[in-house]
């Protein structure tokens, strides 16, 4: 009964959602209140529905209720019980009702926090929520369907893929959904402008956190599956410009930019279409993410199942949302009013040179993900494209943009003055040539050094010129001591988000950066006792065990100790192990970490003759990029909890002049 | 609310225009130059052994060899690996120094990148098989079903 229940609440919801994409807007049209407030209801009982239905699969999935096709495809009576709930979103039917149940989730808090928004705006932005709504549940209940009976039912299921049998892939699905999903407010609001004519102030103030919520999540999302690469995989890398991983980050990249040109919008009333434009893209990409994932064009553990039925129905879903929303930007984004104006050289300049700089990285993003396909629906051949292509394009292309990005906040708004703002960072430009310098000259002076010492140079210059932009607005060394402190209490915290999110991403680049140029790898058979010396570690093989039963695989677990001059700094049990349903091998890394330098050990195939293939790794500054990912989140909570988005924000009449 | 004229060398709604455009298509000009140069190391072709076969592909560029592990064609020495790649119609020795991918099985589907050399084998540098959750690579299982080589039981193992 249960999973029939969820069916019909999704079913329900359904209908709902196809009131709530109607009825507000009408009512917005006609200006009658109690039309426009039925989507707030709506948006209650939409999001009560899906949570009924998601409810009813997770209930499936924890009694495991095997009557249940998808519960059988994708679950086993001996998984733990959390890899049974996070089972519920490792497939496709199933993620597709966590996409929904987190957008209905979105249209709820709409309804629940925009109360003091104007009602017309809310209505259409509510209307906009759920034509995508509409969309995504006609998606599941027709094509993927994930409360479909089997009959008779099997005694066990077939289990769920190893890889995703992981804490780290386990949350990594909702908070990317967190992210890609909380994009389309963002784009509701844009739609809900462009119908209203009007874009202002008070609209990049709703815009703005949302964005900003949706922008954490995703970055969360991505560094927890890069990080699940990291270790999981055994190649000692953490980012391979994988499809899937490109889908992600295009919507980061266009996220960002939209960030940042909200700014100019809120604060300046200019760039308007600009940034319309960018929270559409924004959102498209983050569909075409999902398209791209799901539909099995891709080869992935995320590609789930190549239905033809399924790949049309999201494609057309593609082209109505990208192809109607881009329509209405042409139709009515001349009718938006431009507002500043402002010279090149100033905060707005050097933000647009930022937002253009990410949106063509993005568009080559783009164009290196989708290429493979289209050459292969062109009958070109069979190509892929790898790293050195995206590292070619993106890095160019990135290296001005973060230089800009210590410069801006320097300028002021309107007119900056150049000039000024280099002079005012001239200790970072001293710095950053010392950094680079030594660098250089640390690592051989040689041309390949050149790379390391360009890498660090880009990261001191923007550590401390976002640095000497917070002791500018705090005027430290410059005024009593006493001032400065109560400067810095009282600086929005909006611009502390900004200064800890440039020093995050600093902080990536130095360990982007060190791990290019300073990773050493070791490939080689260790029989037991014997030792191997990498970057002054010495690794010694104790011995290997084999049959060590897990919940629902054997493993074979090595141990290894190891050693720096003599002394011992760890022990490490890297493990393979193959699950028993369905019956497939994973790698289990040892990682021992000092938050600078990982020592990263994975254990190989028996020789046959007592040895085992070890592969060895010591990944130098790899866990500041992760450092500074949940850093760069912590900055955009920080900018969150700003007082002007908790207090009073949004109102029409208080538009500051 | 009225726009205050802009004094000096302030710009009028038109020049700002211009300049969205100009950064605009210098952006595009960057891009599309990185691209090109990028374009020759960066993309990858896919081939099986028989296309190796019948065309001539040098020792320099590197390229995709994908298609079924011949099933007791796997000599571990050591670190190093040999087998034999096929697609049913012809076959490629490879040979592969590192830890081959969990996924890796005889008579499973495979892609190994890499260099051909003169003797007409394989110096895979990845052998792929990481990011798949069947065992068989897309480009495998398409070059397998044209040569009429599918057989449905390569999909679930």
């Amino acid at each position: 009964m249960i999973p029939e229940t969820g069916h019909y609440a999704l079913i329900l919801a359904l209908f709902v959602a196809i009131v709530q994409a109607i009825v507000p807007l009408v009512g917005a049209a006609r200006d009658d209140r109690p039309w426009m407030e039925v989507g707030r209801t709506a948006a209650f009982a939409q999001f009560l529905l899906i949570a009924i239905a998601f409810g009813a699969l997770t209930w499936s999935y924890v009694t495991s209720d095997f009557s249940v096709v998808n519960v059988a495809q994708n679950s086993h009576t001996d998984k733990p019980l959390l890899y049974k709930i996070t089972g519920v979103w490792g497939n496709h039917e199933g993620s597709m009702l966590l996409w929904v149940l987190i957008l209905a989730a979105y249209g709820l808090a709409l309804a629940l926090f925009g109360r003091n928004l104007p009602p017309a705006l809310r209505a259409r932005a509510l209307a906009v929520q759920a034509m995508i709504s509409v969309g995504f549940l006609a998606f599941i209940l027709f094509t993927s369907d994930p409360f479909a009976r089997l009959d008779p039912a099997p005694l066990n299921g077939n289990g769920l893929n190893p890889l995703l049998q992981d804490p780290g892939l386990a949350f990594h699905p909702p908070f990317l959904y967190l992210g890609y999903v909380g994009f389309s407010m963002a784009f509701s609001f844009a739609i809900a402008a462009l119908i209203e004519g009007r874009v202002d102030a008070a609209w990049a103030r709703w815009v703005r956190p949302w964005t900003l919520a949706a922008w954490c999540f995703l970055t969360l999302g991505i560094a927890m599956g890069s990080w699940w690469a990291y270790y999981t995989l055994g190649w000692g890398g953490w980012w391979y410009w994988d499809p899937t991983e490109n889908a992600s980050f295009m919507p980061w990249l266009a996220g960002t930019a939209l960030l940042h040109s909200a700014i100019v919008v809120e604060k300046r009333d200019t760039l308007k279409a600009w940034t319309i434009l960018l929270a559409i893209f924004a959102f498209s990409l983050s569909l075409l993410g999902t398209f791209i994932v799901r539909s099995g064009v891709v080869t992935s553990v995320h590609s789930f199942a190549a239905d033809p039925a399924r790949g049309v129905f999201i494609l057309a879903l593609l082209v109505l949302v990208i192809g109607g929303s881009l329509m209405l930007f042409a139709l009515r984004s001349p009718s938006l009013k431009a507002g500043g104006l402002f010279t090149p050289l100033s905060r707005e300049g050097s933000l647009l040179l930022n937002n253009v700089l990410m949106s063509t990285a993005c568009g080559t993003v783009l164009l290196g993900t989708l290429y493979p396909l289209f050459a292969d629906a062109l009958g070109l051949g069979k190509i892929s494209v790898g790293p050195p292509f995206f590292n070619a394009v993106f890095i160019p292309l990135m290296v001005p943009m973060v230089a800009t990005m210590a410069l801006g906040p320097m300028m002021s708004w309107k007119r900056g003055d150049l000039m000024g703002a280099l002079v005012r960072l001239r200790i970072a430009f001293v710095l950053t040539l010392v950094v680079g310098i030594a660098c250089w000259l640390l690592d051989g002076g040689s041309v390949q050094a050149l790379k390391a010492a360009g890498g660090f140079a880009l990261a001191a210059w923007l550590l401390i010129g976002s640095i000497v932009e917070w002791a500018e607005r705090v005027k430290l060394f410059k005024a009593p001591l006493v001032e400065s402190l109560n400067r810095a209490r009282h600086l929005p915290r909006a611009a502390y988000g900004m200064t800890i999110t440039h020093l995050a991403l600093a902080v990536v680049i130095i360990g982007i950066t060190g791990s290019a140029v300073w990773t050493s790898e070791k490939i080689q058979v260790m029989r037991p006792g014997e030792t191997v010396t990498l970057s002054g570690f010495d690794l010694t093989l104790n011995g290997v065990e084999d049959g060590i039963k897990g919940p629902n695989y054997t493993a074979s677990r090595a141990s290894f100790t190891a050693r720096k001059n003599g002394e011992v700094v760890a022990q490490m049990s890297p493990e393979k192990r193959l699950y028993t349903m369905p019956p497939r091998p994973t790698t289990d890394a040892a990682i021992h970490t000092n938050f600078i330098n990982d020592l990263y050990v994975v254990v190989g195939d028996p020789d046959g003759k007592g040895g085992y293939v070890t592969r060895l790794y010591h990944n130098t500054l790899v866990p500041w990029i992760f450092i500074g990912a949940v850093l760069m989140v912590f900055g955009g909570l920080v900018s969150l909890s700003d007082r002007r988005h908790r207090i009073g924000a949004p109102t029409r009449k208080t538009k500051a002049a | 609310m009225t726009v205050p004229k802009p004094k000096g060398d302030a710009v009028t709604r038109k020049q700002r225009r211009l300049y969205f455009v100009l950064l605009g298509m210098l952006a595009l000009a960057a891009a599309t130059a990185l691209v090109l140069t990028a374009v020759g190391d960066g993309m990858v072709y896919f081939y099986t052994p028989s296309d190796l076969q019948t065309k001539h592909i040098g020792p320099d560029r590197r390229v995709r060899l994908g298609g079924l592990v011949e099933k007791g064609s796997v000599v571990k020495d050591g670190q190093t690996v040999t087998f034999v790649i096929t697609d049913m119609t012809a076959t490629t020795p490879v040979t592969y120094v590192g830890v081959l991918p969990d996924l890796f099985r005889e008579g499973q589907g495979v892609v190994a990148e890499g260099k051909m050399d003169e003797q007409g084998g394989f110096h895979a540098s990845e052998v792929l098989a990481k990011h798949d959750e069947n065992y068989m690579p897309k480009e495998v299982a398409d070059a397998l079903k044209k040569s009429g080589h599918w057989k449905d039981e390569y999909q679930h193992k």
